[in-house]
């Protein structure tokens, strides 16, 4: 068997060199003429391990993390074509790393194995398969497959993806054209979160599959794939592995000689973080501002060009080729309550174990950190965790016990959103993160409604206020007042939902303040 | 053919080339900005009146997207994430660094046009602070790896205007 050395080409592996180390790998096999094949293959998502080199051979496939551009020679003088273990840098089987081996890897089962466009690989892999059980199904049974298998939308809203496409497949458009869309949300704008564009640059068909199979299932012939424009790379690999996935017969006219169709075609955002919400995406997609819409008439019936239209994250696309091929009650086993299946978490911020960790619901935000964190990246004590992107809550370490599923956590009146957890160490100011919450929707909002446009900037100033020491209680009560008048008054989770983060981190404020005041007067001897 | 012309031209073909799309506007406007590094007012009314929609229409939509830039950019572009997860590994104070750093090499002559801009994201958030540097995301930045990303950055360009 031929030696293979795998370089990744993933954001990540490429904000941290991984270009120049390919090359100077490359350079060392031309000079020796070797016969060692060359792949840039995806991610497995152990960020902090990246760029993690691997090489496989005859005895099978180890790792070599984190590498930097400087550390190739040392790698290359001491075996590394070898896959010799006479470096600092040996990590062994990388199947074997517990943070990977731990994991219940469905969505992600093939992420960084192979050549992200390498479509026989994905063949190999279990790849086409759910598309080919879809095709032997009516659209009905494949609809009810996903129902069965409670797969909710995993983009943060949790709506049951089965009930979506039943809508979908029994509208009728109202222009009578029997057009219908599936449109893949992939403008993944929360902080904390990596998901989407980890399984675009490392993954692409598993997505282009799942859409093929919404498509069969809601009888929409084409899709759109809105992808953010701070994407590059994952747009670029998409591009290919679409054009890929049409000379193999999954896309276009005639899929896999079945007699149906379905075209994709990528689009690319703007930089709006808004039209991440799925009626400000339509509209964006049809050329306008992206100002959310009023709801009903619902997306499923009324949604892109006035026509029925599914909407649905690149994670929950992309767990439908596994229901398809494996059965849904196979996905359901996994989970807990009515939160079925797997999310893939994201660990990010100020953690030594950065990645993504893709679990069962159910598991804790402690046993998360504990089992996979590894502490902060500072060395520092974690002392908060802001889940679900830049609306979720700041959960402080008495609340970390959370089970993270939907219903837990919506109890506890935080969101798992699209699954992003951002650390933070014990330097954080918690009134800068409280007015930042308030400034990104300033600078996000789509400007609909009044309570998200106008409040937000008037929350802004009595943060500053508060944060300045001014009338603090009037300012406060005020605070609370106008995040009432954003959470009722506003159309989307924008405005509805900055009150979380903004609440949450000043409470967290207002008693590290307590604290901090009751030790001063410790200290003087006031007590 | 003078230069206004030519732009005039690239602006139509980048109209012509996504007329077959449904809802084309917002890939007519990255087809120019790809092209031209940004959307030069010129192009208002030539695509209002291809895409038969207001000259306001096209301008709103324009000023709505973060992405959409009006005027050419500096030849070195900068964008800083100011996201949660960068904020928690010193972001707030790299950002100040790098301005003072640009704002430094200013006062000594070494100036080339540099441009600061926030971003809220680039999801590389296990491996902040990032940036973005002419089109390429650095991970993990201190102030001190900024300034070699920074120094090369200008060196090539100086190699590349050679």
């Amino acid at each position: 068997m031929n030696i293979k050395v795998f370089v990744p080409q993933d954001s990540t592996a490429l904000s941290l060199g991984a270009d120049q180390i390919a090359r100077d790998i490359s350079r060392h096999i031309d000079q020796h003429n070797l016969n060692v094949e060359l792949i840039r293959n995806g991610s497995r998502g152990l960020f902090w391990l990246e760029t993690m080199i691997e090489v496989s051979n005859s005895n099978g496939r180890v790792a070599y993390g984190p590498v930097s551009p400087e550390d190739v020679p040392s790698l290359l003088a001491s075996g590394l074509l070898d896959a010799s273990p006479d470096h600092a840098l040996f990590l062994g089987d990388p199947e074997l790393i517990p943070y990977l081996k731990n994991q219940q890897r469905l969505t992600f089962a093939r992420a960084g194995l192979a050549d992200p466009v390498d479509i026989m690989a994905y063949r190999n892999k279990g790849g086409f398969s759910g598309v080919e059980k879809a095709l032997q199904l009516t659209s009905q049974q494949i609809v009810d497959e996903v129902k069965t298998s409670g797969l909710r939308g995993r983009g943060g809203a949790a709506f049951p993806t089965g009930i979506k496409w039943q809508t979908v497949l029994d509208a009728t458009p109202i222009d009578n054209s029997k057009q219908k869309y599936i449109i893949c949300n992939a403008d993944e704008g929360d902080s904390g979160t990596f998901a989407d564009r980890l399984l675009l640059e490392s993954d692409p068909f598993t997505l282009i599959e799942g859409m093929c199979i919404a498509g069969l299932a809601t009888e929409a012939t084409k899709g759109f794939i809105y992808v953010r424009s701070e994407y590059q790379q994952a747009q670029e690999k998409l591009e290919s592995a679409i054009e890929i996935a049409t000379q193999h017969g999954l896309l276009g006219n005639n899929i896999l000689q079945s007699g149906r169709h379905f075209h994709l075609e990528i689009r690319r955002g703007a930089g709006a973080y808004i039209c991440g919400e799925e009626t400000a995406l339509i509209e964006s997609l049809e050329g306008k501002r992206g100002l959310v819409r009023v709801k009903p008439p619902l997306p499923a019936l009324e949604g892109l060009f006035q026509r029925p239209t599914a909407v649905n994250n690149v994670l929950t696309l992309a767990a439908i080729p596994y229901i398809l091929s494996q059965g849904a009650r196979a996905y359901a086993k996994f989970g807990a309550g009515k939160s079925q299946g797997t999310q893939p978490f994201q660990l990010a911020g100020n953690i030594k174990q950065g990645g993504l960790i893709e679990l069962a619901f159910g598991i804790t935000l402690k046993q998360l950190i504990d089992q996979y964190g590894g502490g902060s990246l500072s060395g520092k004590a974690i002392k908060v965790l802001q889940v679900g992107g830049p609306l979720g809550t700041y959960l402080a370490s008495d609340q970390w016990d959370i089970p993270l599923e939907y219903e837990a956590m919506s109890e506890q009146g935080a969101v798992l959103g699209h699954g992003g957890i951002v650390a933070f160490d014990s330097e954080v100011k918690m009134i800068e993160q409280a007015t930042f919450g308030m400034e990104f929707c300033v600078q996000e909002s789509c400007g609909k409604c009044t309570p998200c446009r106008i409040g937000s900037q008037r929350g802004k100033d009595l943060l500053v206020d508060i944060s300045d020491s001014q009338n603090v209680q009037q300012n406060i009560e005020l605070l609370e007042d106008l995040c009432d008048t954003m959470a009722v008054g506003s159309l989307c989770a924008m405005g509805g939902m900055t009150p979380n983060p903004v609440l949450s981190a000043l409470k967290i404020h207002q008693h590290d303040s307590l604290n901090q005041a009751s030790n001063t007067h410790s200290e003087n001897g006031d007590f | 053919m003078n230069d206004a012309d030519k732009i005039k031209q690239l602006i139509s073909d980048c109209i012509e080339s996504t007329s077959q799309l449904d809802g084309p506007l917002l890939p007519t406007l990255h087809k120019i900005q790809d092209n031209l590094g940004y959307i030069p007012k010129e192009s208002i009314p030539i695509i209002a009146s291809a895409q038969k929609r207001s000259k306001a229409e096209i301008k709103g939509v324009i000023s709505f997207y973060h992405h959409f830039k009006t005027t050419a950019p500096a030849r070195v572009e900068i964008t800083i994430c100011r996201a949660e997860a960068c904020q928690s590994v010193g972001s707030r104070q790299l950002e100040q660094q790098i301005s003072q750093d640009i704002e430094q090499s200013q006062l000594q002559g070494k100036y080339v046009d540099t441009n600061i801009s926030p971003v809220f994201c680039l999801g590389n958030c296990a491996c902040g602070p990032n940036i973005v540097v002419n089109g390429q995301m650095h991970g993990k930045v201190s102030a001190e790896k900024f300034r070699t990303i920074y120094q090369n950055e200008i060196a090539s360009l100086v190699e590349n205007s050679k």
